[in-house]
């Protein structure tokens, strides 16, 4: 047991990374940096390995493993009126949902390490790069490790910190910087919602440990809608929203991508903003609590997949379709959550962490080809100039389409069905998440039909500067191109005859009564419907392919003629300027009003004060100068005249004084004379 | 031959004290008041030697020798005031020392 009873080496290897980096690594070689900030990583994930493996072999699925006690705030008087004991320790624990996160992050993370070392090679800042990477990468542990909420939040505002750290990269970019600060004010609003639910949660739970809560919760003590549950649920769902960029806080998202590629892969893709999905499926027991807010869970889901994919369908940025994408296919993993089926999320989850990873890592190596080019209708034509990225975009692009078969299809038509045939679902849901299957295949062919089909639009310059990338790019785009195959085959359902094994193994975190599969659908039916979701899919590729391939005129003649809704979908439906408008001006007008006040109300009566002081001051002084003082200088002025005999006197000069002295001896001899 | 009348001497004296006086009380310059005194001195001087003689006695001419002695320790003094309040005032006129006045 060795690997599970150290199992937060595999947490403070990358915080040891980060460590060295942020203190020592301008000092270092890029090898250097190399070595420790991507072998430190590289241990991390095997060590994690290890504790899987060794977490099979245990007879209870749950491995709790508490360092120490991080603070007792002793007895307090909980909702409900009874006392409660509030302790939180610093504490991981590995169950099923935790160990298939930790596997995730730990494992495409340490391939995105490795890619970073050809990404990033030219940039400056390398060291500070990695040292913000695997400063993430112990956050994101810490999140999925923890065993309590305030621990998991500590996790949670760890990757929001290196997420604004990493999206400002570029920093002196003003677009980035300006990203970077997005990115954190808006995470802030659901942090803050994230923070109340977990207040709440103490008082009702009097506890923020994960067993016990969920425990409590399936105690029968809380009757199914209770309101200070669904108040808690709704609250998380908030904070779900900010990290998970769900309408209406998933506009830093896009802004994100002006980081460097990597990390759009590592942090917005494959593993922090999945942090709001991991939350909410961590809480199912409260879930299941509240209906109220699994259908406002759901109806979010749903609609920021439909909205964020009909955006993805005319951005021309590369890495912004891949935004979109992600804030779409988001949405289909907080449907899953919203409709009961948490299973069928994580599962997206993990699915979608392969081959998100790899078509942003695989644009990212396309970018580096064109030497940073990243608008699309100056691409094209690139299959045979950069062969291994384009043939595993194309297994990412046909996974995320839900190709048959392929990782994504197995997630995605889980969560077809659970929207169609949960007692939580509705057919509404269904149709929307159809609908925005045959969009995702459309955008996702669009994207790369115009990078690597048609004509080449490439400038005349930057064609011989065309190459595949080096080894140490391409190979972890291999590894996850495989992954991006083949992750969906631990969920094959039972409809294809197989076993769906995740579902099973993440089934003792997810008991739910009332998600026992109802004998009223038929395997015909979920048959039928998966066949129906492969045909939207394939109808969405039809249309990329005769729009961007055989006749490549169509898109702008379909744009002009579409002409004002072709604008406002271009330009993201105005939300950033509505948001402007409402929020963040407001905002402004606050602050200039504040400061007017300040200026005119805070400055004018300190200024008032004195002015008033000074006034005072001067009627003082004219008083004293010609009372006080005219009163004095009236009896100096009477002694001084009166004195005026005496001081001609007084001439200070010696001979005037002699000239007395000898007429007194003059005057007293006459006297002599006279009288003798 | 008659001997010089006492009178005579006492005239001299007094013709003498009277110029050094005037010297003292109306000169401006500081130089000229101090040698005014010294003509004072020696009109008490030569008063001295003609009491002296009249009244065949020495003690008179003693006296004259102190106030010799006293006459040179005092022009010393007095030219060391004089340079200190040349270099302290830049003038050696009576009319603008003047630090007694009020």
């Amino acid at each position: 047991m060795i690997f599970l009873d150290f199992i937060w080496l595999v947490l403070f290897l990358p915080a040891l990374g980060a460590l060295i980096q942020l203190l020592w690594g301008r000092k270092l070689s890029n090898t250097a940096v190399s070595a420790v900030s991507v072998g430190l990583p590289g241990i991390s994930f095997a060590w994690a390995l290890g504790c899987f493996f060794q977490f099979l072999q245990l007879p209870v699925h749950t491995h709790t493993n508490v360092l120490y006690t991080w603070f007792a705030a002793g007895a307090f008087k909980l909702a409900d009126g009874s006392l409660g004991q509030f302790n939180v320790d610093v504490g991981f624990q590995l169950d099923p949902l935790s160990a298939v996160m930790m596997l995730v992050v730990t494992g495409v993370g340490f391939l995105i390490h490795i890619y970073s070392i050809g990404y990033m090679g030219h940039e400056g800042g390398y060291y500070r790069f990695f040292g913000y990477m695997n400063l993430f990468m112990f956050s994101m542990l810490t999140l999925v490790l923890a065993d309590n909420y305030l621990m998991m939040f500590v996790g949670w505002e760890g990757v929001g910190l290196c997420s604004y750290l990493l999206i400002g990269f570029y920093f002196h970019r003003k677009s980035a910087s300006d990203a970077g600060k997005k990115a954190f004010l808006v995470n802030r609003i659901g942090d803050a919602a994230f923070l109340l639910g977990m207040m709440l949660t103490t008082v009702t739970f009097g506890t923020l440990n994960f067993t016990q809560v969920t425990q409590l919760a399936r105690s029968g003590r809380f009757s199914v809608g209770d309101g200070i549950i669904t108040a808690i649920c709704i609250l998380l769902f908030v904070g779900a929203c900010g990290k998970s960029a769900q309408i209406p806080l998933y506009v830093w998202l896009p802004d994100a991508m002006e980081g460097p590629t990597p990390v759009s892969a590592l942090i917005h893709a494959a593993t922090m903003v999945t942090a709001g999905v991991y939350m909410v499926a961590r809480s199912n027991a409260l879930y299941v609590l509240a209906p109220t807010a699994l259908a406002l869970v759901a109806a979010i889901g749903a609609a920021t997949a439909l909205w964020a994919a009909s955006i993805g369908l005319v951005q021309n940025d590369i890495k912004r379709v891949l935004a979109y994408s992600t804030v779409s296919q988001l949405g289909y993993m907080f449907l899953a959550c919203g409709v009961g089926a948490f299973a069928a999320g994580i599962f997206h989850l993990m699915t979608h962490a392969f081959f998100k990873a790899l078509l942003f890592l695989g644009s990212g190596s396309v970018i580096h080809a064109l030497a940073g080019e990243q608008d699309m209708r100056k691409m094209g034509a690139l299959w045979g100039k950069i062969p291994t990225t384009a043939k595993t975009m194309l297994l990412g692009t046909l996974a995320i389409s839900g190709a048959p078969l392929l990782s994504g299809f197995f997630s995605k038509d889980e969560i077809l069905w659970q929207a169609f045939a949960s007692p939580y679902g509705a057919k509404l849901l269904w149709v929307v998440a159809v609908l925005t299957a045959g969009l995702t295949a459309f955008y996702m062919f669009r994207l790369f039909f115009m990078t690597f089909g048609g004509n080449s639009r490439v400038p005349h310059e930057l064609e011989h500067h065309l190459h595949e990338s080096p080894p140490v790019m391409t190979v972890p785009l291999i590894c996850l191109a495989v992954g991006a195959v083949a992750a969906g085959w631990v969920g094959w359902p039972k409809v294809l005859g197989g076993s769906n094994r995740l579902e099973r193994f993440l089934e003792p975190i997810f008991e739910n009564p009332a998600m026992r599969p109802s004998s009223q659908h038929t395997w015909s039916l979920e048959f039928g419907l998966m066949l129906l979701s492969v045909a939207v899919a394939g109808a969405g590729f039809y249309v990329a392919y005769r729009w961007y391939i055989a006749r490549p005129e169509a898109p702008e003649r379909l744009a002009a003629s579409a002409g004002p809704i072709y604008q406002i979908v271009l330009n993201k439906y105005y939300v950033d300027e509505l948001y402007d408008a409402l929020f963040v001006n407001r905002a402004k007008d606050l602050g200039n009003g504040l400061a007017a006040f300040d200026l005119g109300v805070i400055d004018g009566s300190v200024n008032g004060v004195g002015w008033s002081t000074r006034l005072t001051a001067e009627l003082s002084r004219l008083w004293d100068l010609w009372v006080i003082d005219g009163l004095v200088n009236v009896g100096a002025f009477a002694v001084k005249l009166l004195s005026y005999p005496a001081r001609v006197l007084q001439t200070g000069l010696v001979q005037t004084y002699a000239w007395f002295i000898t007429l007194g001896v003059l005057i007293f001899m006459a006297y002599y004379l006279i009288h003798f | 031959m008659n001997p010089i009348p006492t009178e005579w001497y006492l005239f001299l004296g007094g013709g003498l004290f009277t110029i050094g006086v005037m010297g003292v009380l109306t000169r401006r310059n500081v130089l000229v008041i101090l040698m005014s005194i010294e003509l004072i001195l020696n009109a008490v001087n030569i008063n001295l030697l003609a009491f002296a003689k009249y009244f065949q006695s020495v003690d008179g001419q003693v006296f004259a020798l102190f106030v010799i002695t006293d006459a040179a320790a005092e022009a010393a003094v007095g030219l060391g005031l004089i340079i200190a309040l040349f270099r302290n005032k830049e003038t050696v006129n009576a009319d603008e020392i003047d630090l007694l006045k009020w």
